[in-house]
């Protein structure tokens, strides 16, 4: 199906019925409008002054300048979480997933960027997931070579949500607060189709663990915003510092998304060659499929 | 020591910090938040440049903004050969300056496009698309010609010159606007020279040209 614009339109209710994160709080400028599309569909958003956050439906061409409460809208539900705005066009579930550590009080939660790509969400999932990259795409930080094997791991589905547990790399520096090369120990959890976790050994605490969230805004099926969510135990960095390894490593898989063709997630398991540290691509692709999910990907 | 007001990303500030690593000069680097911290728009910055933007450097004291002027100044003074910034040769120091406006061009579409994209800065895109194309168009002729007769940088100097590490990353990273490089052989071939300068450095979206391919 297809609007008169051309695009896609999503129907599966297991992408539709979903939050997406499309703003970080601290970046959105307060009493104005702003508008982006979400799974093609052209919608708006505002923090009040109170800090209330409100979200609508609109006409792709809509010019409205300021809303409160009582205007009559299309109204979206909204949630606030880990710092970001979360909204959906779809029957979502009443929270958003829950980010356990984010509630730890010594912890340094902070966007690192929103940045566009034009890229599928799955594409970009599913590289998120993938430890194979990288020696060849962030030399000297997340990889080097020779050190390109990747250790076999365990992929599992719990409480709904997919998960690749027991996964080790050996990173250079796998943190901007590291000293030294380490085998990083990781865990990977793919919370909703759209969103990814990754929690890896931290230089800054021997028994807990930092957390990376991507969390994608899909603008249309070939399209997105992700937002990069760090919940970190470093007390030592700055904020600049932090975000400027994240958005390096980020701006390093950016050309390879771009260029990754089709630009859709085929979900066939013939389309794309996997190997063995390809498990949780593979797992991911199945769940997908499992799930009935068409918006973003080539289905089997 | 050289001080380099810097944001990873930007293409203006890896200029500069492309030359500095040809010449083998030592600079520090402070980094600046340009997003999502907009640092460069602060108070506290507007007092290094008022205009609120990167790069500047401060070199021994003396304080410069505006990644072309930099990259003049940089070359003048430190690249002793003379051949970076070719200020000794009446013809090669005007087609520098021609060419160096030439990357005020695609700074201002191709790179302007990347913003777009990525930081979702409100620009005309189609126009800044466009534009790019004129550009590219124009610059894959003029190198082809250049190759024609054995040269291999925008002037026609046989050494590169700071006019192409201007234009160059503008170039390099125009597929993050979505304007791709497919039809513009010539171009391709000059970025890969240009990443076979010694000392070159990417920065991130690019990658080294490929080992061992030839010369």
């Amino acid at each position: 199906m297809t609007t008169a614009t051309g695009h896609a339109v999503c129907t599966d209710p297991a992408i539709l019925n979903q939050w997406y994160a499309v703003a970080a709080i601290p970046e959105i400028s307060v009493a104005q409008v702003h508008r982006t599309r979400l799974l093609d569909s052209s919608v708006a958003y505002s923090v009040t002054a109170d800090g209330e956050c409100l979200a609508w439906r609109t006409a792709p061409n809509d010019a409205t300048v300021t809303v409160d409460a009582s205007s009559q809208l299309d109204w979206l539900p909204t949630r606030t979480a880990f710092g970001y705005l979360w909204m959906s066009v779809g029957e979502p579930p009443p929270d958003v997933f829950e980010v356990q550590e984010s509630a730890e009080p010594d912890r340094r939660t902070l966007n690192a960027a929103t940045i566009g790509i034009a890229v599928s969400a799955p594409r970009a999932i599913e590289n998120f997931l993938d430890m194979a990259h990288f020696p060849y795409v962030h030399p000297h930080m997340l990889g080097e070579e020779p050190h390109t094997e990747v250790a076999d791991y365990t992929t599992e589905l719990r409480n709904g949500e997919l998960w690749a547990v027991d996964c080790r790399f050996y990173q250079p520096k796998a943190a901007v607060s590291s000293t030294e090369g380490v085998m990083a120990e990781y865990l990977y959890r793919v919370p909703s189709p759209y969103c990814a976790m990754l929690y890896k050994s931290s230089p800054g605490d021997a028994e807990r663990m930092d957390v990376i969230g991507i969390f994608v805004h899909p603008i249309s099926e070939e399209f997105v915003r992700a937002n990069l969510f760090l919940c970190l135990l470093d007390d030592v960095s700055s904020d600049t510092t932090i975000r400027r390894f994240q958005q390096t490593i980020f701006s390093q898989d950016k050309p390879i998304l771009e260029n990754q063709y089709p630009k859709r997630l085929p979900l066939d398991p013939r389309a794309e060659t996997p190997i063995r540290a390809d498990k949780m691509a593979i797992a991911y692709r199945r769940w997908l499929t499992d799930l009935g999910v068409t918006y973003g990907v080539i289905p089997a | 020591m050289i001080t380099l007001y810097n944001w990873d990303l930007s293409v203006n500030c890896y200029k500069q910090r492309l030359l500095l690593s040809i010449l083998d000069v030592e600079y520090e680097s402070i980094p600046v938040d340009f997003y999502p911290g907009w640092e460069h728009k602060s108070a506290e910055f507007k007092r290094i440049n008022p205009l609120g933007h990167i790069p500047v450097i401060v070199d021994d004291g003396y304080k410069l903004r505006d990644a072309h002027a930099i990259l003049t100044y940089l070359a003048s003074k430190y690249d002793p050969s003379g051949r970076w910034y070719p200020a000794s040769d009446p013809h090669l120091l005007g087609e520098t300056a021609q060419w160096m406006l030439f990357a005020e061009g695609t700074t201002n579409t191709a790179s302007a496009a990347r913003l777009h994209v990525n930081l979702g800065y409100e620009f005309d895109i189609e126009v800044l698309r466009e534009g790019a194309h004129e550009l590219f168009r124009a610059l894959d002729e003029h190198l082809w010609f250049r190759e024609r007769e054995g040269l291999d940088w925008v002037t026609s100097s046989p050494h590169p010159t700071i006019a192409d590490l201007a234009i160059f990353p503008d170039v390099m990273l125009s597929e993050e606007g979505g304007i791709s490089r497919l039809d513009y052989p010539a171009i391709r071939r000059w970025t890969d020279r240009v990443r076979r300068i010694e000392g070159f450095v990417v920065m991130p979206g690019m990658f080294e040209a490929a080992k061992g391919a030839p010369k």
